[in-house]
């Protein structure tokens, strides 16, 4: 069996070979058209059949040896037996496998927030683990150990009972006051995070629009007054992406920026807009998460702690960026969609800033000059949309 | 009254065998039946093959994942346009995770597990002949199996099928200009779960009418094993929650195709072509959705639920532990599912207080599953356990039920839900605790209950190999992704090619495909068990597993109608397993107390007072007479 095992190896091996051959000799030729992988698949095939065959004939064997000890007069295999030592193994290959999980997965996961809410959402995040790893290891144990130690024996009856309430009362009130416990330290976060109203005496935070569409965001800033201008829909045009309405004075000077930059330790407003389909703008080293959704705005409000060049340090990592993805599925390209994001400090944003080009381009001019000049076709077109 | 209507219909039933019975044609037996254990057989049938098709669709899209960069010739040929060039195309990726999600929500997981045990078992283990309306029972199937072709015809249309995710969102299934999926692709879709609907509730009805009206003569509820609880609570949960999803979809469809705007507003599509919607709401959407939509998960959980208690019960030789609290806990499940499904919506820009709100109610859900995880364990503590390949899946199922649950107390919780929303800690999430923990709960159900189908056994050694193979490649596939989930790597990304930071999961991902090859190539081995075994199984007893339960008082031959001659009465509840001074170590719901003397408890006359004299006085000779000696 073996052997023949063996013989298929090398067989498939060399059609394996075969192939890589003949595409490496002559990767466009008819050669490689002809070959369309079924070689392979029937390889593949085979050896699962083999693996069934063999899975069969050991069954086989079990039976006869099943039947041999019988009519010796010996005991059959006990397979609940072997069920309860295998539910042991198992126990503890697990353990050693989440263990190896946790400490080499584990360690690739993101690293400490750099935001000053996402502190908090950390710390709720390792209470959260210490308390369900807890009880994960404690209820896993218990249940493969009790597998084990009860299985069945012929000589002995399962033990009578259907109900104890004290102990059912404690295992209902534990679980209760510990997420009772959970749900009020997560409600007081969440409202803290989710509170945008800056406070008395605060510098207001800087707002920076983000709008998404398929596939891409577009930034935008308020420019020298720091206000955004306000926008429509209606007004989206191949010239004016996010449909900025020049009638409002604060759409003069707003800017146009390729990517996000953000002053270290100062608050930020993300205003999230969508134009066709759900996105979510997800920046995950901020634990910041928010759908952009048509017809609703919605805005976020943070404030980075660590800038792009001290995570690159921490991270060990000389070309980590922050990045802003998409999160919610919005078509074919979604998941290509994302935009860098850079934590500077504050004179660095500054000449950053000063260098970005104004929303209103020569073209944008143009476009709105023949606009005002036509102003009764413009309307009809208005007057068709409603 | 439950008694007389089950008087009435026995006489029915005489009068139909013994009389003008129609003749049994191949038709009307195997085709369009309308016996309830027909009908259950048809419904597991199906499922099994829609989830084989949903597994082959995930394993595709699984290839992708763990091999972005290459291609694969065969996939082409396959495929045809959905795979150019041996790549499988990024749309038709989404229309694979879509299909595969709707497929196993709903057309296994809903019509696979409950159709086939709520049929099968209403009536056997309440005592019932059949079905409240067996022609409706039929009807729901036919719809089911017609639903599944519509669902499985998107795969012939020329855009391919419905690719906006499972959970189908508007805009991106409102406007067939989107991507290609939400062209004829979403009306298929959209069709496909209209009759799925109409099918789920002419079951759910009929099953909820049967528990309630046409149990057998001394089975009051309190006296109704698990199983029938949990897929009673089911129906009822299905029956109110389908139709707000019915709702959803048609607004969806006169979106679509009439120019409404339910939920579109503000839409400029391709940069520059303003679209006529006004004052629609795409969250709307979201709302009605998940009111069916988390429901759904515990109508998916719940049977499977039941179906481990029972089996957990009968193999360890124990009652199961706290009966009451185990009714109790699907009931407070049941009633919060109502109430939780805004944890769905946390970071979708609907108002933070209702985030608030939700989050409160959603860990307040996380009681009652504690206590039924710690209710199974006290019931396997000192029991006398027989690993049954069924006993092996209900244990996988509390297994998986534990992890995949615990790491719901990280989802509920808005606060850290912000970082964790779409992320692969979801798709780990869930997959363990309503995908594979319902799944093995089912498969316990299949394992257990295959002699009351089709008067065989299967093969419990496959079933061995069957439950280790998967049990071990679903821990494999799934708990890596949690930690993906905890780096911020997205569900539903095509290639994680284009992140620098994603590259580093690139080996992970190889790594789950293959478990997730393995554990669908041990399906095979339930596969050939399962149908084998139909035809050539080992012949069953009566009561193979010496299970308490009515339905093993039923001859092995499966008659229409289910028992020869009267039907069973019961004198007690399920679960009298190992019963301290009982000759065996079970006691069936149809022996009569007065026959096991020696056995009765006080307990076991709570609401019989005379019964409880009659048991205090026994109990007083038997003394004297010791005292005698």
């Amino acid at each position: 069996m073996l052997s023949l095992l063996a013989a298929f190896v090398l067989l498939g091996t060399n059609v394996l070979m075969a192939q890589t051959d003949a595409a490496s000799a002559s990767p466009a030729t008819d050669a490689a058209a002809a070959d369309n992988g079924l070689p392979t698949a029937g390889y593949y095939i085979l050896l699962f059949l083999i693996v069934c065959f063999i899975v069969a004939i050991v069954g086989k064997i079990l039976k006869v040896y099943d039947l041999s000890q019988q009519v010796q007069g010996k005991k059959p295999m006990n397979w609940n037996n072997l069920m309860g030592a295998l539910c042991l193994v198992f126990l503890v290959a697990a353990a050693y496998g989440a263990y190896w999980e946790f400490t080499v997965h584990g360690s690739m996961i993101l690293p400490a927030a750099a935001s000053e809410h996402g502190k908090k959402i950390d710390q709720m995040f390792w209470t959260t683990t210490t308390l369900t790893m807890i009880v994960f290891v404690i209820t896993q144990i218990l249940l493969f150990t009790f597998l084990f130690i009860y299985r069945y024996n012929a000589k002995r009856r399962g033990h009578f009972l259907p109900h104890n309430n004290t102990i059912e009362k404690v295992w209902t009130i534990i679980p209760a006051v510990v997420l009772t416990v959970l749900v009020i330290f997560g409600f007081f976060t969440w409202q803290q995070i989710t509170n945008h109203i800056d406070a008395k005496g605060e510098p207001a935070s800087i707002n920076v629009d983000v709008t998404g569409h398929q596939f891409a965001w577009e930034i935008r800033y308020g420019g020298k007054d720091g206000r955004l201008g306000t926008t429509s829909y209606k007004l989206v045009n191949a010239g004016n992406k996010v449909g900025l309405d020049f009638k409002d004075k604060y759409s003069y000077d707003d800017l146009q920026a390729d990517t996000i930059y953000l002053p270290v330790n100062k608050s930020v407003r993300f205003n999230i807009h969508s134009q066709d389909v759900i996105h979510s703008v997800y920046v995950p080293h901020f634990r910041v998460q928010l759908n952009a959704v048509p017809g609703l705005p919605t805005f976020f409000k943070f404030k980075p702690t660590v800038t792009t060049q001290e995570m690159r340090a921490k991270t060990d990592n000389p070309t980590f960026e922050y990045v802003l993805y998409c999160n919610k599925i919005c078509g074919g390209a979604h998941y290509n969609m994302k935009k860098i994001v850079r934590v500077v400090p504050q004179a660095e944003y500054q000449a950053w800033l000063s260098q970005q080009k104004p929303y209103l381009t020569d073209q944008l001019k143009k476009d709105l000059k023949f606009a005002a000049e036509s102003k009764g076709a413009e309307d009809k077109r208005l007057a068709l949309n409603n | 009254m439950s008694t007389l209507a089950v008087h009435d219909h026995e006489v029915a039933h005489h009068g139909d065998d013994h009389g003008h019975h129609h003749k049994a044609t191949f038709l009307n037996t195997y085709v369009f039946s309308q016996d309830h254990k027909m009908i259950a057989k048809q419904f597991l049938i199906t499922g099994i093959i829609m989830a084989v098709i949903a597994m082959i669709l995930s394993i595709l899209f699984r290839i992708q994942l763990a091999y972005p960069d290459k291609a694969f010739p065969l996939m082409e040929t396959l495929l045809g346009r959905f795979a150019p060039g041996g790549r499988l195309d990024s749309n038709f990726y989404l229309a694979l995770v879509t299909i595969h999600g709707t497929i196993m929500v709903f057309f296994v997981l809903t019509a696979g597990l409950s159709g086939t045990f709520a049929n099968l078992l209403i009536p056997l283990q309440l005592g019932v002949r059949d079905m409240a309306s067996p022609f409706m029972n039929m009807l729901s199937y036919w719809l089911f199996l017609i639903a599944s072709i519509v669902m499985l015809s998107s795969f012939m249309v020329q855009k391919g099928p419905a690719s906006g995710g499972w959970t189908i969102y508007p805009p991106l299934s409102a406007l067939p200009k989107a991507m290609p999926g939400s062209g004829m692709g979403m009306t298929l879709w959209l069709t496909s779960m209209v009759l799925f609907i109409a099918s789920q509730l002419m079951g759910g009805i009929n099953y909820v009418s049967t528990i309630l009206n046409m149990r057998t003569k001394g089975m009051d509820l309190w006296k109704m094993p698990l199983t029938v609880w949990a897929l009673f609570l089911t129906a009822v949960l299905g029956v109110l929650a389908f139709p707000v999803l019915v709702a959803g979809v048609v607004l969806l469809v006169f979106d679509r195709s009439f120019g409404t705007s339910f939920y579109l507003s503000d839409i400029v599509l391709n940069g520059s072509q303003v679209q006529p919607y006004e004052g629609g709401s795409p969250i709307l959407f979201q709302h009605l959705f998940w009111f069916l939509g988390h429901p759904e998960v515990y109508i998916v959980i719940m049977p499977a639920m039941g179906i481990s208690s029972e089996v957990m019960s009968v193999n360890s030789r124990k009652p199961i532990f706290g009966y009451h609290a185990m009714v109790y806990s699907l009931i407070g499940i049941t009633v919060l599912s109502f109430i939780v499904w805004g944890h769905h919506m946390f970071v979708t820009g609907m108002n933070p207080f209702l985030g608030g709100v939700f989050m409160i109610t959603t860990l307040i859900i996380a009681v009652p599953s504690a206590v039924k995880t710690f209710n199974w364990l006290a019931t396997l503590w000192r029991g006398n356990i027989r690993f049954s390949a069924a006993m092996l899946f209900a244990i996988g199922m509390v297994s998986f039920f534990i992890s995949g649950g615990l790491t719901g107390i990280f989802l509920g919780n808005a606060t850290l839900d912000i970082n964790l929303h779409d992320t692969y800690f979801v798709v780990a999430h869930f997959h363990l605790v309503m995908g594979s923990a319902a799944i093995f709960g089912m498969l316990a159900g299949v394992y257990h209950w295959f002699p009351k189908m089709y008067g065989r056994l299967m093969n419990e050694k496959l079933g061995y190999l069957h439950f280790w193979l998967t049990f071990i490649g679903a821990y494999l596939v799934f708990f890596p992704m949690h930690f993906m989930g905890l780096d911020g790597v997205p569900r539903r990304y095509y290639a994680f090619t284009e992140f620098e930071s994603m590259k580093q999961w690139l080996s992970v991902n190889t790594f789950v495909t293959w478990a997730a090859i393995i554990s669908a190539l041990a399906q095979v081995a339930f596969l050939y068990n399962f149908f084998h075994s139909i035809f050539f199984g080992e012949k069953a007893t009566q009561n193979p597993w010496e299970a308490n339960t009515l339905e093993w008082t039923t001859p092995v031959e499966r008659i229409h109608g289910n028992w020869p001659g009267e039907i069973p009465s019961v004198y007690r509840w399920p679960y009298d397993y190992s019963k301290p001074g009982a000759e065996e170590d079970f006691i069936p719901q149809t022996v009569p107390l007065s026959q096991t003397m020696s056995s009765n408890l006080p307990h076991d006359f709570e609401d019989n007072p005379a019964g409880l004299e009659a048991h205090a006085k026994w109990v007083n000779t038997q003394k004297s007479n010791e005292e005698v000696k």
